[in-house]
């Protein structure tokens, strides 16, 4: 059986902003369809520039990126991101902050309508469309930015360290949402995060990065079967995986530049 | 406790009042004119009501287009600043050398361009209203938040998109702190403009002609009643801006959450 050609597919990949230093050299990573690929890896390692080279805010200095087949910038319909931050337009209330992207590719209202109650009732928002972002919590918010990525459909989600501002409850349960969703919806996941654990229970690929240049230093596979739960996290393997990863980690934020 | 506070400016305002008074008759009889009591000003607005209600109007006449006019010029003039910071640096030299010019030396150039009246006391009700919203208008247009701009140009959305639908929202309450500010100068500008280029003809004067008008005659307590006169359109001004503020932005703004939320 062939494999499927990579969703994302890096050769040889570096950046540098102007005359400053190399922030990812020689980088070369695949995506298949469906993997969910956590980035993790010391401050300034480029976790974060791999995201904006994939989503076309930024582009590579030398090698190749192709995402679907195209370059970035011609891939935008495929990808969505979500920000560190929730980033939501503070004036707009939440349905119509989920129906921006569609606002912005011209969709037909009656479509807005319909995919914005499809993707409100999938972060368990439902009922909230008439609120404004600041009558949210943070981990609400953070549902509605996933809620307004999934409203295009994308076929690359691109989460840069979405949950890292929330408590340590809050952003168990999201995980497992995102999860729970990823059941539904079929999307591939570039996830950046500085939580081990949360590395290991999204994840069926984690790639360790090390800094000074921004390279990767060792990818290793998780195969827990998917659906995960809360009890995937209590498993002795699980916490094991979680132990060996926090060792790689370690062993390349001691040898930092 | 609410009830009390409430009370506060009304209980202050009896005891200025009363100081009024107390300070009235302790000059003496042939200095008593410089102060007038504040019933005398009463009644300097019951006999000089017609002519002071004309006047009012006529300025705020004049402060409303000059304020209308500095709205729509400012922002057309921020977004044009806001596209690069070559533009700025071009042009701000000049924004601050118009700001920095006494409106008073200007007065004279534009009659003699415009002709004294309602021409004149718009043109300098502009130019004093118009600094302070261009600057905050273009503060707050350069000052979107980076992610949401990465957003948009992610989603592909177009220049006028992003204009529309995420910078000038963006930079309402920059614009509204420019615009309170305005609204306190606007009939200033308009009083000032209508003491130095102002025309009786007609009845248009203002109430900077009233001003001249009543000095010369001596009317102290005229004039303290065109002085009222004058700080009531000022607080109809930024009563009207605050409103509109309200109106817009309390919904979504962290700066009501205290009162809404």
């Amino acid at each position: 059986m062939s494999m499927p050609p990579p969703i994302v597919d890096f050769q040889r990949a570096s950046k540098r902003y102007g005359e400053g230093p190399l922030i990812i050299d020689d980088l070369t990573l695949t995506a298949s369809p469906g993997d969910f690929i956590s980035l993790i890896g010391p401050s300034g390692c480029g976790k974060s520039t791999v995201l904006k080279l994939i989503s076309g805010l930024s582009i590579l200095t030398t090698g190749t990126l192709k995402v679907n087949g195209l370059a970035p910038e011609q891939a935008a319909r495929e990808l969505a991101y979500v920000f560190q931050e929730p980033t939501l337009l503070p004036w707009l209330t939440v349905g119509k902050n989920i129906e921006l992207l569609m606002q912005l590719d011209h969709s037909a209202p009656a479509e807005r309508t319909k995919i914005r109650q499809r993707v409100l009732s999938l972060v368990r928002l439902d009922g909230l469309a008439g609120r404004y972002p600041r009558q949210l919590s943070g981990g609400q918010k953070m549902r509605v930015s996933i809620a307004r990525a999934l409203s295009r459909s994308p076929r690359i989600l691109l989460l840069d360290e979405p949950f890292g501002a929330l408590d340590e409850m809050t952003r168990d349960h999201l995980n497992e949402e995102l999860l729970a969703i990823r059941q539904q919806e079929a999307w591939t996941a570039f996830f950046v995060t500085h939580s081990v654990t949360e590395a290991v229970f999204l994840s069926n690929r984690i790639v360790i990065m090390a800094a000074g240049p921004g390279r990767i230093h060792e990818e290793i596979s998780v195969n827990f079967p998917y659906p995960r739960t809360a009890e995937t996290r209590h498993s002795p393997a699980f916490q094991e995986l979680v132990a060996r990863v926090s060792r790689v980690l370690r062993s390349v934020e001691e040898v930092l530049p | 406790m609410s009830s009390w506070r409430r009370l506060l400016p009304v209980l202050t305002g009896l005891v200025f009042v009363g100081i009024w008074y107390a300070v009235h008759f302790s000059l003496s009889t042939e200095e008593r004119y410089l102060l007038p009591r504040p019933d005398a000003i009463l009644q300097a607005f019951s006999d000089e009501g017609a002519v002071l209600g004309s006047a009012t109007l006529n300025t705020a006449l004049g402060a409303l287009c000059g304020f209308a006019a500095a709205i729509v010029v400012s922002v057309a003039c921020a977004l044009l600043l806001s596209l690069s910071p070559l533009i700025r640096a071009s042009l701000y030299p000049f924004l601050m050398m118009l700001q920095m010019t006494p409106i008073i030396v200007l007065a004279p150039i534009l009659i003699l361009w415009s002709g004294p009246g309602f021409l004149s006391v718009t043109i300098i009700t502009f130019l004093i209203c118009f600094f302070p919203l261009v600057v905050n208008t273009t503060q707050g247009l350069i000052s979107t938040d980076r992610n949401l701009v990465d957003l948009f140009t992610m989603a592909r959305a177009t220049r006028r998109q992003e204009i529309l639908l995420l910078r000038l929202p963006s930079a309402l309450p920059y614009f509204f702190t420019g615009l309170r500010i305005a609204a306190t100068l606007a009939p200033i500008g308009a009083i000032v403009g209508d003491l130095y280029a102002g025309n009786s003809a007609g009845g248009r004067g203002g109430l900077g002609f009233q001003t001249i008008i009543y000095s010369a005659q001596f009317k102290m307590p005229a004039l303290f009643a065109t002085a009222f006169a004058g700080c009531a359109l000022g607080f109809v001004f930024v009563g009207a801006v605050i409103a509109l503020q309200w109106r817009l932005l309390h919904r979504w703004h962290d700066s009501y959450s205290r009162t809404d939320s």
